[in-house]
């Protein structure tokens, strides 16, 4: 549910989180990632750094720089109540290979059996959403993505599995997620792309935004092989296209 | 030949830490950096240097080669010895090629700074050379054998120093913290619980988290929030009720109620304490924090003093001084 208001909390004296509902839903996130770009584009001095999350955007800053009041009046400022926010449209869509076969899937026969369906029919439901990429977080590159299938909602493990492979794709809640570095997980994998989501000499590092809209392409193991070398080799093999 | 640092051993935990690499937390890039600011400032700004070895309880020993290096050392009470002789907790001194440089756990801290003046010969990885074990972004943590290049030497000083920075002293008092961000999802008394108990730092703490043991502390509605940002400092209160504070390697974003956050002023406090210690909490108000915070960097801004080391520094003398912090850490 999106507030009426959004949320001062203090997170510490030199970090406040500006909450602006509590659900995971697009058009609250399209309201974080508004008051994000504005707050960029004209930060006010003592903000340090702003991470947007699902529903709150985080501020850093630094209190004997600017008070916490001078930063909510300046927020306040920014905030035009009522209106539509532009980022809850996407403005640009990737569309990533997966291969979703067992040899890549580690843990798609077990999630499919615990959803009591086929391996083959969560790939098809899970290549046939359209996502949106809410927020990183846990780790470099781990990007999560709304906008999975009600029927491949799974409750998250009790204990975390082992490392995740590179470039997992992962479901977990009612949520997706393309990994980056291995980790440790309760999610279950259920894909994995060639694309790098992080790669430290690539200019820029990650590729997705948040706020864009992600499709997944199923590929088969040849095709995983042959883009994985070709990623390997720098070269970005997710399709990039700006919405209109 | 270039000068160089060279380990000669390093317990469990010896990383390089800079101030952090920010600006990368909306890519799920966690800062780093160290556990305790006020000593990292007090070694770097010592030894002009651009970033420091933290050394963990397990302790590690260094020598020089090349060049006589300059080194400035802060943070927890650490036995400090070169060559034997043994130096105060906070010093700065000329590290000639062959003496050993050997620190080792001491009276109290959990961790202490040893800074190299000049720059270290290491790429900075997304902007920083802070170590970040878990994402595996920055240098890795060091090991015997390894050795470091300096790029740029900064000149020694000609004898030991004493290094006096009144932040680094430890006390009792209660760590102070703001409530927040979810103390919403807790019920008054189960707040009121959360202050009143004196706490235990965990076993199974390090530089991502300090685990609180102590009563469980009960949500009031659930144990799931929608993730969000994550404060160092920030006490999250898992499923299990049992605490935990996030520290320097935290996760970026976190889905479990946050009830409090230490504040700026005393996170060194909290991370200079060890396993099995004690601690109590009390809540200020955003004013409070500013205030401590405004006199904790004052402080350091001013800088340590500087003092020459009687050249009868012997174990005696040091055994008294430690007396006197005995009784300040009675419970260790």
């Amino acid at each position: 549910m999106e507030y009426e208001t959004p949320r001062f909390l203090d997170c510490g004296e030199a970090a406040l989180s500006v909450e602006f509902g509590d659900s995971v839903d697009p058009a609250i996130n399209g309201r974080v990632l508004a008051l994000d770009e504005r707050l960029r584009a004209s930060a006010p001095a003592g903000l340090r750094e702003t991470t947007p999350t699902y529903r709150a955007l985080f501020l850093r800053y630094e209190p004997l720089e600017i008070s916490r009041d001078a930063l909510k009046a300046a927020i306040e400022g920014l905030l035009r109540p009522g209106e539509q926010a532009p980022a809850s449209r996407p403005a640009v869509r990737w569309t990533i290979p997966c291969c979703y076969d067992a040899e890549f899937a580690e843990d798609i026969g077990e999630a499919a059996g615990l959803l009591g369906r086929s391996a083959q029919s969560l790939a098809q439901l899970h290549a046939s959403a359209d996502y949106r990429a809410y927020m990183y977080g846990f780790a470099p590159g781990w990007c999560y993505l709304g906008g999975l299938s009600d029927a491949l909602a799974i409750p998250r493990r009790t204990s975390p599995r082992g490392l995740t492979p590179r470039g997992a794709t992962l479901i977990g809640g009612a949520l997706s997620l393309i990994a980056a570095n291995p980790m440790p997980t309760g999610w279950y994998v259920i894909g994995r792309t060639p694309e790098r989501m992080f790669a430290l000499d690539r200019d820029p590092p990650f590729l997705i935004a948040p706020g864009d809209a992600v499709r997944f392409e199923p590929i088969d193991p040849e095709t995983f092989r042959m883009l994985d070398a070709r990623a390997l080799a720098g070269e970005t093999v997710a399709r990039r296209e700006t919405l209109e | 030949m270039s000068a160089r640092l060279l380990v000669d051993a390093a317990g469990p935990g010896v990383t390089i830490q800079d101030q952090g690499r920010f600006g990368l937390s909306r890519y799920g890039v966690t800062p780093a950096g160290p556990m305790d600011v006020g000593a990292y400032l007090a070694a770097t700004r010592a030894a002009s240097a651009d970033s420091a070895i933290e050394v963990s309880l397990g302790g590690a020993a260094f020598r020089a080669e090349g060049a006589t290096l300059c080194v400035a050392i802060a943070g927890g009470d650490f036995d400090i010895r070169l060559d034997g002789r043994i130096l105060p907790a906070a010093c700065l001194f000329p590290l000639a090629p062959e003496a050993r440089l050997i620190l080792r756990a001491g009276a109290s801290g959990a961790w202490c700074y040893v800074a190299i003046g000049g720059t270290l010969d290491l790429a900075p990885i997304l902007g920083s050379r802070a170590t970040h074990g878990r994402s595996g972004l920055g240098p890795k943590p060091l090991a015997a054998g390894d050795a470091l290049p300096l790029a740029e030497a900064a000149p020694p000083p000609l004898e030991p120093l004493a290094l006096t920075a009144p932040w680094l002293a430890s006390s009792d008092a209660p760590l102070r913290l703001l409530l927040g961000p979810q103390d919403d999802y807790f019920a008054p008394q189960e707040i009121e619980a959360f202050l009143n108990v004196r706490w235990r730092i965990g076993a199974r703490s390090d530089r991502m988290a300090y685990r609180l043991e102590g009563p469980a502390i009960r949500h009031l509605r659930g144990h799931d929030i929608v993730s969000d940002g994550v404060a160092m400092g920030a006490i999250q209160i898992p499923g299990d009720g049992a605490p935990l504070a996030l520290m320097a390697d935290r996760q970026p974003t976190g889905g479990y109620p946050k009830i409090a956050t230490v504040i700026g002023a005393d996170l060194a406090r909290l991370a200079q304490l060890r396993p099995g210690q004690d601690l109590s909490f009390c809540a200020v108000d955003w004013s409070e924090a500013v205030a401590a915070r405004r006199d904790y960097f004052a402080a350091i801004e001013a800088g340590p003093k500087r003092e020459p080391l009687s050249a009868e520094v012997t174990t005696e003398s040091l055994l008294a001084e430690n007396l006197v912090g005995g009784v300040v850490n009675a419970k260790d």
